[in-house]
């Protein structure tokens, strides 16, 4: 779709080099035509227009003009380098020109007619010394209040972006934001090409910077409000859109860093790229948990990025190192790195935006956010956040690791259903009292496209990681703890018995076996002795058969008859 | 239009005067012949003219911080002054120019 856009786009754009900007603009501002940047006091117009320029002439080789009407030079110069734009450099290789422009009207005597051609003469001045292709007018209303003759400003005012559009010079014109219109003096009125809002919004005494392409005549753009930030490293906006549902997937799995566990997910891990919740109460071991996974990661050689909210990186370093675990070599090594922020630090849209720039930036495989649940505000905020950081995640196929800190024990209580159903996976790690003892049970709640584990299994936290226990259920439930361990006795010394019932059984049978064997040897022997008996009487009476045979002939001869 | 001329006070009192003009406009032409009847008519002798033509110099614009045109700048004595206009109406370019106190008449 943005290919598309792009292609159809004949309007030639000046790329800003503002990341996040020149995507939601597609390419940046309408180049050779000016913009009207307009926005409240401190809602970072000046800057935007800075880095403009400062971009341009950098990376896009445009040099360009500042025409400042508010600040000195100098000021103006200390003011952005805090963002590490170093202008007197620039100023000096002429890249960039800065002209201050004081309209003090308590300085000046009005006596005739008189137009603005000092204004050109030295904008034209500055153009031309350094063949500037970008202007910056900071702010140009000033004139409004410098001069009397308003009338005589609005047709100079029009005169002046006339004569930008015809020299092809991309401008920037920032103008203070104004009740019912986008500028108090109605500016929009003759910068009609592109309309930029900046906005800064207090909510809940946090802060939350905000930007609108208002307008973009011949140009598609993103027609919503983004989150921009301005801090150390310049000005970034956040084009955090909701894409649909269109994440590549991936059938890779990646392990948790405990056997066990993968084993229970069925598949042996996590699917590379999925969201998998981690939600537990307070001491169930979700950081923990996350550590082993991120340790795992990087000993996989893949980048992992650690958001935290509520510890700083040096204490996870310390407590995971009780359990065996060096995340520090992995920091060393640059494939781990941690951001810790208090969650009051920024509004959602900021933390959001900032955790865009870092993933932009780190290309990490794994992300952790530790927890999630310290992201407070309106639901309706909170969630439209979440989502949206489970979007960016899995738009760019990176395993995410969210923990959850949920106020009730319950399974599906308390954890937010909006949340739970965005996850793929779901652990939840719960508490078990019994006995007089809290043991630790965790349980696959759900995983999507694996053939889980369905069973609670009780995992102990030792000095050589976590290890989950085969789980023993009996009659009345999961035993845990030392139930658990009675148990498996009672098991065992079951077993045993039975073992030797059997044995006496093999025994007793065996004997048996002896008797009726012995039993059946003096049978065949009596048999054979009954045997032997019948055929010796046989083979006496075959005997006597033959003698009184033979004795019949004999009679039969001496009778002298011959048959 | 130079007019130093030998006059009674010191240098202190003399006026310089700096006209920016952007080439031979209307307003500029009017400007410049509007100074000339008001310095000869109340400053007789004790001022100087300088005439620039931004057009020419542009560089010298932002030294003075011109922004509208014509713009007559009142160099000495101090402290600086600024007229912007053609110098039309004379009452306020003695005005401005402090010639003649504010509100007051001739």
């Amino acid at each position: 779709m943005l290919d598309n856009l792009l292609a159809r786009a004949a309007l030639p754009k000046a790329p800003t080099g503002i990341s996040g900007f020149d995507d939601i603009t597609f390419g940046g501002l309408p180049a050779g035509r000016p913009t009207l940047i307009c926005g409240a006091a401190g809602s970072g117009k000046t800057l935007f227009g800075i880095t403009f320029l400062v971009h341009g002439a950098v990376q896009f080789n445009e040099p360009g003009v500042f025409i400042s009407f508010e600040e000195r030079a100098e000021d103006l110069t200390a003011n952005v380098a805090s963002l590490g734009y170093n202008l007197d450099g620039l100023v000096a290789e002429g890249k960039i020109a800065i002209d201050y422009v004081r309209v003090e009207r308590s300085e000046i005597e009005e006596s005739g007619e008189y137009d603005l051609e000092g204004l050109f003469v030295r904008l034209g001045f500055a153009v031309d010394s350094i063949g500037a292709k970008r202007v910056v007018l900071d702010t140009i209303e000033t004139l409004f209040s410098g001069l009397s003759d308003t009338a005589l400003v609005r047709s100079e005012l029009r005169r002046l972006f006339g004569w930008l559009k015809d020299r092809g010079l991309t401008a920037v014109i920032t103008g203070e934001r104004g009740e019912g219109q986008y500028t108090r003096l109605g500016l929009e009125e003759y910068i009609s090409d592109c309309v930029v809002l900046l906005d800064n919004r207090v909510q809940d005494q946090i802060t939350t910077r905000r930007l609108r392409v208002v307008k973009y005549r011949g140009s598609a753009h993103g027609t919503n409000e983004y989150p921009f930030l301005i801090d150390e490293d310049g000005v970034s906006v956040l084009p955090i859109t909701a894409a649909g549902l269109i994440h590549g997937v991936s059938t890779d799995v990646v392990s948790s860093g405990v056997p066990a566990m993968d084993a229970m997910l069925g598949a042996g891990g996590f699917y590379s790229g999925s969201s998998v919740l981690l939600s537990g109460l307070a001491g169930t071991g979700k950081t923990t948990l996350s550590a082993i996974l991120a340790d795992a990661a990087c000993n996989r050689g893949e980048r992992c990025l650690f958001f935290v909210f509520e510890e700083s990186a040096d204490q996870i370093c310390r407590n995971t190192r009780s359990m065996g675990l060096d995340l520090q070599k992995h920091i060393d090594s640059g494939k781990l790195r941690f951001e810790a922020a208090r969650p009051s630090l920024y509004g959602l849209e900021t933390h959001l935006a900032r955790m865009h720039r870092d993933l932009v930036r780190f290309k990490p495989h794994v992300v952790v956010i530790d927890p999630i649940s310290a992201l407070r505000g309106p639901a309706v905020e909170v969630q439209s956040t979440l989502l949206r950081m489970v979007d960016l995640l899995k738009s760019r196929g990176i395993t995410a690791v969210f923990t959850s800190l949920q106020n009730d024990g319950g399974l599906t209580d308390g954890a937010d259903p909006a949340l739970s159903s965005l996850m793929d996976t779901w652990i939840k790690l719960v508490d078990m009292e019994a006995n007089g003892e809290m043991n630790r049970v965790l349980y696959v709640i759900k995983s999507r496209g694996m053939s889980h584990s369905n069973q609670f299994r009780e995992y102990r936290m030792t000095n050589a990681g976590v290890e989950i226990i085969a789980p023993y259920i009996g009659p009345e439930g999961v035993l845990t703890g030392t139930a658990r361990v009675t148990q498996v006795a009672r098991k065992y010394a079951a077993q045993l018995r039975r073992r030797q019932d059997a044995e006496q059984r093999q025994n007793e049978l065996h004997r048996r076996r002896g008797v009726m064997e012995s039993q059946i040897a003096e049978m065949r022997g009596a048999l054979e002795a009954q045997e032997q008996e019948a055929s010796r009487l046989l083979a006496e009476d075959d005997a006597r058969e033959v003698a009184l045979e033979t004795d019949r002939a004999a009679v039969a001869a001496r009778r002298g008859d011959t048959e | 239009m130079s007019e130093p001329d030998a006059d009674t006070d010191s240098d202190g009192g003399r006026y310089h005067l700096r006209l920016y003009v952007a080439g031979q406009t209307p307003k500029s032409l009017a400007a410049m012949a509007n100074l000339r009847c008001v310095c000869e008519e109340h400053l007789a002798g004790r001022y100087d003219v300088e005439v620039i033509d931004l057009l020419l110099n542009p560089k010298l614009a932002a030294g003075d911080q011109i922004l509208a045109i014509p713009t007559l700048i009142r160099r000495l004595p101090a402290p600086l002054k600024r007229i912007i206009g053609d110098l039309s109406n004379t009452d306020k370019v003695l005005v401005g120019l402090d010639v003649r106190p504010r509100g007051g008449g001739s």
